[in-house]
């Protein structure tokens, strides 16, 4: 540190010291991401990956892009109020949820339809909330998955409160908690990367970035160096992967959830990535980026990274290649076919989970309701 | 504490015996707030709590109010059930969209699979000479909410059994506390507290036949006095306490407007927009045939809440009471 002089004569004896109470409370260099995004394809460290691994992520990855073309396709057909698709972003969205173990927490919000699924969920039952039959089509209990998140970053919270509650009860669970990179700039953001940190809860939280939030880009969302570099100031390591490389996310997804399950506390991950599909199927991408630069990044296409690899390998012939794309395309057919049948509702369930103990007030509308539906019944 | 005896309580004492009590008997209830710990909470309701059962049940969290609501969700997702101390009532708004996208619905979004049986503990209302942001009445905003219970003591018995029965409620409840009425004292024993009651039924604290004085909270004291008062001038006055108001108590209200043929709502909360007119709504809607004249509001002027030295004249006190009983006499005359 260079003592600074004021200016005068007097001013030379002035030498200051730091205030008593004062020492940094946690050396930042080791909290601090790489300069470049972590990658294993196309390096030498892919030599070394397993095999098995390489070949589940590549079937996701595959399963995961036919799913979001076909739940494209239902919005066309009306099936779906909006889809917002992951086209581009499968690597993260597999990568991240295999880390898990069974027993951990996904918090996924409503773009991480692929990594809820990747876990287990039913296909239509993950379509739930877009398909507009209710909010959320599934127990989540039964895999762990909260149900997907519509308020940007409210979900994050939550992961760091459940994974303090499970710790709190001797549970060696960890919360896996995503968002995108508009996301980062809300106020529960800070609030949970702070609390996770301070109460050194088993949470990781995954940032896809994306490029962009609707149509503002990560340039006017943010001054940071990187979304990742946010982490040092709350005491918690950054880290940085690309997003692309279905490897490298599960190794850095991996190490995070590691690191959290023996105690050493909560990570933040960029992953870097590109939206290769509009916001949703209700947005105008044209309006706000140019179609060079979505073809720079489909030169880096995640399925494609993961292919060479195995080529090269010699581990994907077109046996295990079709084998994969036959496995995706039965996946599509049965999603399309149960979406096309119609929901079987019941509008009486409007009032039945308000409260666990109905009000009067509850009472009556129900009572309302019900007479409204004879009527129409007997009209009929 | 040792003896049975019956001596003076406050109601801040009361409602941390409720919290004591609950979480001595369920070790999944948790206490979490802003200075919740060490020092007992700013109005020293959550006083030994931390002492005695540790801090990973009686947490001080990080200063952030949406943090310690959203982390109470997730904690309730893993089988606890938090009690979140909201420092003061404005402070409470940044955890506005947790308690109402998360809190208030998360049963709802699931079918029942995920409830949310958390306690957030509000102090509010204004009369202790608070500066700005300590002494709004944010009731309406709460009670506007689907999916959330909104309770509120006047008493110290009830500081205790409402405060017991939200813990124990398996949705979420705002549990507003009148502060001024923090130091009122009743005799009570804490070693025989009282009966807790289900969340939702008002109580009458005064049988008259005049007219009924509607009420919760901080202005249950006013009323009591304002009935006294009336007596003087041959009015007999009801008071019924609502002590929830989420879910409402239309029979008990109803019952005792039936009885009396006038009504006049009181509170502290702004008057337009505020409780008082869904309550009048309710019972004309309810009441319109034995009413002898229109349902009356004595609330708060429609003023963001006024500055310490001029809250007197903001605040409904008994002679405003009074003037409406007033007026509620002349329609009727007329
Ligand atoms: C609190 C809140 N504000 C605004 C919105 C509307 N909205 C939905 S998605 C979105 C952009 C989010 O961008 P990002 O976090 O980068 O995630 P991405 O959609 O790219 O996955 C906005 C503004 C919202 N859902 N929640």
């Amino acid at each position: 540190m260079t003592v600074q002089e004021l200016p005068g004569s007097a001013a030379a004896a002035y030498r200051p010291t730091p205030p008593p109470a004062w020492q940094p409370r946690t050396d930042p260099a080791p909290l601090l991401p790489d300069p470049e995004p972590y990658r294993v394809l196309g390096t030498e460290a892919a030599a070394s990956a397993d095999p098995e691994l390489l070949l589940r992520l590549y079937a996701e990855l595959v399963r995961g892009r036919r799913y979001n073309a076909q739940a494209t396709a239902l919005t066309k057909q009306g099936r779906l109020a909006v889809y917002p698709s992951s086209t581009g972003q499968e690597a993260c969205e597999v990568g991240a949820a295999l880390a898990l173990e069974e027993r951990d927490w996904l918090f996924p919000s409503y773009r991480d339809t692929l990594a809820a699924v990747a876990r287990g969920l039913d296909p239509v039952q993950a379509l739930t909330l877009l398909r507009g039959d209710w909010h959320t089509g599934y127990d989540p209990h039964e895999h762990r998955v909260a149900p997907l998140c519509t308020p940007l970053a409210t979900q994050l919270p939550h992961a760091v409160g459940l994974a303090h509650a499970a710790r709190l009860k001797g549970d060696d669970v960890v919360a896996l908690a995503m968002i995108g990179d508009g996301g980062t700039s809300e106020g529960d953001f800070h609030e949970a990367l702070n609390f996770a940190a301070v109460w050194n809860a088993p949470v990781v939280f995954l940032v896809q970035n994306n490029g962009f939030a609707i149509s503002v880009p990560l340039a006017k969302q943010t001054a940071a160096p990187s979304l990742a570099h946010k982490a040092v100031g709350y005491g918690m390591p950054g880290r940085l992967v690309d997003g692309n490389d279905a490897v490298a996310v599960h190794e850095v997804l991996g190490q995070a959830v590691a690191r959290a399950r023996r105690g050493g506390g909560p990570t933040l991950i960029e992953a870097v990535t590109y939206r290769m599909d509009a916001h949703t199927n209700a947005d105008d991408a044209t309006r706000y980026r140019a179609d060079s630069e979505v073809e720079t990044w489909r030169a880096h296409d995640p399925i494609q990274l993961l292919e060479r690899e195995l080529t090269e390998r010699g581990l994907l012939d077109d046996g295990t290649r079709q084998a994969a794309a036959q496995a995706a395309e039965t996946m599509a057919a049965d999603l399309r076919e149960r979406m096309n049948a119609d929901p079987v509702l019941d509008p009486m369930d409007l009032f039945e989970h308000v409260y666990a103990r109905q009000t009067t007030q509850l009472r009556e509308q129900a009572a309302l309701l019900r007479a409204e539906l004879d009527a129409e019944e007997e009209a009929r | 504490m040792t003896t049975a005896a019956v001596k003076p309580a406050t109601m801040a004492q009361a409602l941390q015996r409720a919290m004591r009590d609950a979480m001595a008997e369920d070790p999944t209830v948790h206490v979490m707030g802003e200075d919740v710990g060490t020092l007992g909470g700013v109005f020293r309701v959550t006083d030994g709590l931390a002492k005695e059962f540790g801090e990973d049940r009686c947490t001080d969290t990080p200063l952030a109010e949406a943090g310690i609501l959203g982390t109470a969700v997730g904690m309730a997702m893993y089988g606890l059930r938090p009690v979140v101390e909201m420092q003061f009532d404005a402070f409470a708004y940044p955890a506005f969209e947790q308690l109402i996208s998360h809190v208030a619905r998360m049963r709802n979004r699931t079918k029942g699979g995920m409830p949310m049986p958390i306690t957030v503990r509000v102090p509010y209302g204004g009369g202790i000479g608070g500066v700005e942001h300590h002494s709004d009445s944010s009731e309406a905003y709460y009670m506007a909410t689907p999916g959330l219970h909104v309770v509120t003591p006047a008493t110290v018995e009830d500081a205790y059994g409402l405060l017991r029965a939200s813990i124990a409620s398996d949705d979420p409840v705002v549990f507003l506390e009148p502060k001024r009425l923090y130091w009122s004292k009743a005799e009570w024993s804490p070693e025989a507290p009282a009966a807790v009651e289900p969340i939702g039924r008002a109580v009458v604290r005064r049988s008259g036949r005049s007219a009924t004085l509607i009420t919760y909270g901080p202005s249950v004291p006013v009323c009591m006095e304002a009935a006294q008062a009336a007596a003087a001038e041959g009015w007999d006055l009801e008071v019924v306490d609502l002590r929830s108001l989420v879910p409402f108590d239309d029979e008990t209200v109803c019952a005792s407007v039936r009885r009396t043929g006038r009504a006049v709502v009181v509170h502290e909360s702004t008057g337009f927009g505020g409780p008082g007119g869904e309550i009048a709504a309710r019972v004309t809607e309810r009441c319109f045939h034995h009413l002898e004249a229109p349902v009356l509001r004595v609330a708060g002027f429609d003023i963001p809440y006024p500055p310490p030295m001029l809250e007197r004249h903001h605040l409904p006190g008994v002679d405003r009471v009074l003037d409406a009983v007033a007026r509620l006499q002349w329609e009727a005359a007329s």
